[in-house]
């Protein structure tokens, strides 16, 4: 009984050891390979090109690049944050999220400031980029984050959300295919005749809020200007502004005339992209990578890009735009010599050309634009006039754009009004701004 | 002799009090500890802030408050309806029907799918403009009964409810068919000698007995209903507005939108007391109804 109950401990205890030894995480590290370099990613889309590019440069140079895919973009995120918690960073990766969670990920040293490589030779890399494709990837000098002045991300693609129309239903309501409506008057005008033929109006992924933020931001550049949207970032205009209640009323507006689709406020958008794919809604708000999907779900498809109708001559439409992915090299990889190598060849003009035509996305090399299709090229001409949260040197509070944005699906689904919401937006305002200034 | 024995003892204890500690005591504590700081998850430093995250939840967060307030709604329907449907349906299938095992795989279905797949199919079925349910409704000459149902606020959290019944009743189903097949047919037999109709045998014994396991029930849907949003996500994203929001959403929201780690912890913290009070007040009304 005894020896049986000895062994009984032994094995107990052996399991005890070997549970807290497998805990304790002791699997052996890696050896360091000079000849090889790794890329965390969550584009999907992008792998078999990425996976080929990867071959090719293998072949000229003998270092082997892996492309380690993670998705969805959330799990892909916490990904990130968790490896820089551990300092377990690969040698590149790419960044979700805001410039404010950049800029964290800068000065907790994870990100190398490729500013000296993209600046050698007279600029020589730096420059085979879109403006605004590199000012993403920037910290300005007057910076409010706190990051030191520079540039840390290649971008590998652009990516420009602006609307689309199916020409065949803009014809069949009787709007002409060759002119889609230019002004909030025109746009809205088509409500009735969008109702009357059973179609939907405007289709986009209004579900996942932060589209709902980027369109309320085009009408605000458009309806008071640049200066004074920062202005209310910054806290010297409120929320309850004329302009800015002018801006929200223009979703009610939309709304009112029956441009909207319905249930467009928890739409996602792979909805949104499948109705308008299979003909079912003649406008949508999206990305440049739509060209893509829509050609995937229905390659005879014919539509175009457009600006969202203006509502004032004042100021410009001004859309978002900038790099659509970039990628960032670790500052402590042993191996960021050869990580910033190979992005300098991907960046390059033949891969970009190459990505471009497999991906259907807007390069970030501007010499690669001669091949791609017409509709890409609409959304690649107002790159230059574009703009983006990111480039503006400043972040609105994470609470105010949620309450923002919220308040608008509200607005669209009628149970408050555009004074309602600018009240309880710049509330909610007041209440960041006194947190901050009392730290 | 005996310190080798009491040490032998505690040894066994070792691994399971080892992962109590490692999976549960230490990230509570850990999780406590990050909500008295503002922390965005990626600067390794971080700025302690003492109680105001938890002061910031309870008193100043009216969405974090109505994310609960949705969540106990959800939870109503789902300990109201959900664990009646149960019921029903073990009862159905303790009797001797025909396919009796069939019925029994069939309603055990839906808990073992997966919640992403359940709500997309839901969100298919309600949609506003295509969806099936809405279809069938014109059909059966029922226009005005057409709804946007899950992005109308006068439906949307109560469609979410429904089709959160639907995705759980089988757990509920179980656990009640386990529980009626525990009463000893000689009671029915008994009660049926002495005259007592089906209603009187069920109001009299089945009920009775059953109490312990339908507060069994109604613990493991409190529990488990007020932690559901992974079917929320899918079908309504939170949306329209907060209209569907709850607690974990929150919680994710804090984290992934906001980037205010230490905040999402005291969330969760504060979260998890309302869970255990809740457990707590079920634990002791269960014992008290079994003194009876």
């Amino acid at each position: 009984m005894a020896v049986k109950f000895s062994g009984c401990l032994r094995g107990v205890s052996a399991f005890s050891i070997l549970s807290l030894l497998c805990l304790c995480g002791c699997s052996p590290t890696p050896a360091e390979n000079k000849n090889s370099v790794v890329i965390w990613h969550w584009m999907t889309d992008r792998q078999p090109a990425f996976e080929e590019l990867s071959r090719r440069y293998e072949e000229l140079t003998g270092v082997k690049v892996t492309f380690e895919l993670y998705a969805p973009s959330d799990a892909y995120s916490q990904k990130i944050r968790a490896a820089a918690q551990s300092v377990s960073l690969p040698d590149i990766f790419g960044i979700l999220g805001e410039k404010r969670d950049f800029s964290s990920f800068v000065k907790a040293g994870h990100i190398l400031d490729i500013t000296p490589y993209m600046s050698a030779d007279n600029g020589k890399w730096k420059n085979v980029f879109f403006s605004k494709a590199l000012a993403v990837n920037e910290f300005s000098s007057d910076n409010t984050y706190g990051v030191t002045p520079g540039i840390y991300g290649v971008p590998i693609d652009i990516t420009t959300i602006q609307m689309v129309y199916n020409k065949k239903l803009l014809k069949q309501i009787g709007g002409n295919p060759n002119r889609p409506p230019a002004t909030l008057e025109e746009f809205l005008a088509l409500g009735p005749k969008i109702k009357a033929s059973g179609i939907q109006g405007l289709v986009s992924g209004w579900g996942e809020v932060w589209m709902v933020d980027c369109m309320a931001n085009n009408y605000a550049f458009n309806v008071m200007g640049k200066d004074k949207v920062l202005a209310t970032i910054r806290g010297d205009v409120p929320y309850t502004d004329p302009d800015w209640i002018k801006v929200f009323e223009i979703f009610n507006q939309m709304q009112n005339s029956g441009v909207l689709a319905n249930g467009l406020v928890t739409m996602v958008n792979k909805n949104a992209e499948q109705l308008f794919a299979n003909e079912k809604a003649v406008f949508a708000f999206n990305g440049s990578w739509c060209v893509n999907v829509y050609k995937g779900m229905n390659p005879g498809l014919e539509f175009g890009a457009m600006l969202p109708p203006a509502v004032s001559s004042r100021y410009p439409m001004v859309i978002w735009g900038g790099a659509g992915s970039s990628f960032m090299v670790n500052a402590r990889s042993s191996r960021k010599e050869e990580a910033v190598k190979f992005l300098r060849w991907l960046t390059d003009r033949e891969q970009q050309v190459f990505l471009a035509e497999i991906t259907l996305n807007l390069p970030a090399n501007k010499d690669s634009l001669k091949k791609i299709s017409d509709v890409l090229a609409q959304f690649a001409d107002d790159i230059e006039t574009s703009t983006h949260p990111n480039v503006w040197g400043g972040s609105e509070f994470p609470a105010v754009v949620e309450a923002l944005d919220k308040g608008i699906q509200s607005i669209v689904i009628g149970e408050k009004t555009s004074v309602q919401v600018a009240e309880e937006v710049q509330k909610i305002k007041q209440r960041e701004l006194s947190k901050k200034n009392s730290k | 002799m005996r310190i080798k024995s009491t040490l032998e003892n505690y040894l066994f204890v070792l691994p399971a009090v080892a992962i109590f500690l490692i999976f549960y005591l230490i990230p509570f504590i850990w999780v406590f500890q990050l909500g008295m700081y503002e922390w965005d998850g990626i600067l390794p430093t971080k700025t302690f802030v003492g109680l105001s995250n938890f002061k910031e939840v309870l008193t100043q967060d009216n969405i974090w408050w109505l994310s609960m307030w949705n969540a106990g709604y959800i939870t109503l329907i789902a300990i109201i309806f959900q664990n009646a449907m149960a019921f029903m349906l073990a009862m159905a299938c303790d009797r001797e029907i025909k396919m009796k095992n069939f019925f029994r795989l069939v309603f055990f279905i839906p808990p073992v799918l997966s919640e992403v797949v359940v709500g997309l199919v839901w969100q298919w079925i309600l949609d506003g403009n295509y969806g099936l349910l809405n279809a069938w409704l014109l059909k059966m000459g029922l226009p005005h009964l057409v709804k946007n149902w899950l992005s109308d606020p006068q439906t949307a959290l109560t469609t979410v409810a429904v089709v959160h019944c639907w995705k759980g009743f089988g757990w509920g189903f179980l656990i009640f068919l386990a529980g009626l097949q525990t009463i000893p047919r000689e009671l029915y037999e008994a009660a049926r000698v002495d005259g007592a109709n089906a209603w009187a045998s069920f109001k009299n014994i089945t009920l009775p007995l059953m109490v312990p396991v339908a507060i069994l029930v109604a613990i493991l849907t409190v529990l488990g209903t007020m932690q559901a949003f992974v079917l929320i996500i899918a079908m309504t994203g939170g949306g329209p507005a907060y209209h569907t929001q709850v607690p974990v959403l929150r919680i994710l929201a804090s984290m992934r939108g906001s980037s205010r780690f230490g905040y999402a912890c005291a969330q969760g913290i504060v979260f998890g007391v309302v869970l255990i009070i809740i457990s707590f007040v079920q634990y002791r009304f269960s014992k008290r109804s079994r003194q009876y």
